[in-house]
């Protein structure tokens, strides 16, 4: 997917950034018994209240800082526009998680932007990496910003609110025709974290590629997701969290929730709707509906879990 | 081993232009080949060239990849329109594919 095509709309688009206002609508999820049912679109103010008791925590994702091409030439811009909307959210949210692809060519530069951007969040951040994260030459720069403490190429576990949060990675390793991959070391480090929890624990998995096979097609998959699946097979509640594929998505299977985030940059088409999995070019006015950031609520001692996706725009 | 002429043009775009120049000079040689990559996939997915022939691969994609073949070559990312040439001095076969999609998967027969 190349834009070179669309070299002559850019009046047209800056003159429709300047008259947009954000409409600050978002979609309420709730899950009940293990089955998600939406409450419709509504405004984020309203389903921040209507989700406010409990633990809420809020995802972000796929920022691609430094991307810069016709399906959104400012990147970093509406990183700063989900950034304002956080910090405009009447409940603040516990902590924040990010599913990777925080910058495109891993290049210092976007790193720091990156970090200049959602540092104004005030909020503690967990990170897992993308893909993009990943192509300096010595793979140093993320490792050397967000790997304090973690294991292996950046997985780490931590508990909040009652919930046991595992980041996982993987985007290392890919072998030529495969799909994403977690790996040996990995996986017996998760099977050995989840050892001894109880089953009535809540638990939380991140990484940047489905861990579920969503479309195997465009690589949107992980080669050895089903091993880690099994590890978390037997507790009460499971939630596993992504980016990647820059679109809302979720299953349920039987007490494991899968849900995708949108990204903050551009879009990406559904899976087969387009002949690749490349940045999707839509009208400006349509640019930032398809943008946003999830917040996910708990409800303690309730099997409830809400997920909030808010667009950047309605 | 022979020496195996590796043009890595990198991805500044004054390179990139340099790359642009030279292209035609390149292209002197009636046997050299081209791989695009288009929509996430190497066109044409195989090529069967003669050694001595140099392959290169231009990344027309908005979305950075790699041109992968373990232990034979490895390009640095190729960002939008970024070029990396490969020598094929020995015969064989070389699969190569790209590290950040690996289902994105390519082959040069080389006679």
């Amino acid at each position: 997917m190349s834009g070179h095509d669309h070299g002559d709309d850019g009046v047209s688009r800056r003159k429709v950034l300047e008259c947009m206002t954000w409409a600050g609508t978002g979609v309420l999820w709730t899950v009940t018994g293990g089955v998600p049912r939406s409450l419709g679109i509504i405004d984020s103010a309203e389903a921040a209240t209507a989700a406010a008791p409990g633990m809420s925590f809020l995802q972000i994702s796929d920022s691609h800082v430094g991307f810069d091409k016709p399906a959104n030439p400012n990147a970093l811009g509406t990183l700063e526009e989900a950034v304002n909307k956080i910090n405009a959210m009447p409940a603040k949210p516990a902590f924040m998680i990010h599913t990777g692809d925080i910058t495109h060519l891993s290049k210092a530069a976007e790193f720091d932007n990156a970090e200049r951007i959602i540092s104004q969040t005030k909020l503690d951040v967990h990170y897992v990496p993308g893909e993009h994260d990943f192509i300096d030459e010595e793979v140093k720069l993320y490792r050397e910003r967000y790997g304090r403490g973690t294991k292996g190429h950046g997985w780490y576990s931590f508990d909040a609110g009652g919930v046991h949060f595992v980041g996982l990675v993987n985007v290392v390793d890919l072998k030529a025709g495969g799909l994403g991959n977690l790996g040996a070391e990995q996986l017996a480090w998760l099977e050995d974290d989840l050892r001894g929890k109880s089953k009535s624990t809540p638990i939380v998995l991140f990484a940047h590629i489905p861990l579920w096979t969503v479309y195997p097609e465009w690589g949107w998959g992980t080669e050895d997701g089903d091993r880690a699946l099994e590890y978390v097979k037997g507790f009460g509640s499971v939630t596993v969290l992504n980016g990647h594929i820059h679109q809302v998505m979720q299953k349920v299977e039987g007490n494991v929730t899968f849900h995708t985030a949108r990204s903050t940059a551009f879009p990406q088409p559904a899976p087969g709707a387009a002949p690749s999995p490349g940045p999707m070019k839509v009208e400006d006015a349509r640019l930032r509906s398809m943008l946003g950031v999830a917040s996910i609520n708990f409800k303690q001692n309730e099997q409830r879990l809400a997920i909030i996706d808010t667009p950047l725009q309605g | 081993m022979k020496t195996l002429n590796r043009r890595d043009f990198g991805v500044d775009l004054g390179l990139a232009l340099a790359a642009a120049i030279l292209l035609p000079a390149t292209k002197a040689r009636a046997d050299d080949m081209d791989v695009h990559i288009d929509n996430f996939v190497f066109q044409p997915a195989e090529l069967r060239i003669k050694a001595g022939t140099t392959v290169t691969w231009t990344n027309r994609d908005d979305i950075p990849h790699t041109i992968v073949s373990a232990g034979k070559f490895r390009s640095k990312t190729l960002d939008t329109d970024d070029k990396f040439s490969f020598t094929f001095t020995n015969a064989g076969d070389y699969k190569y594919f790209c590290s950040l999609h690996p289902h994105m998967t390519g082959m040069i027969k080389v006679e």
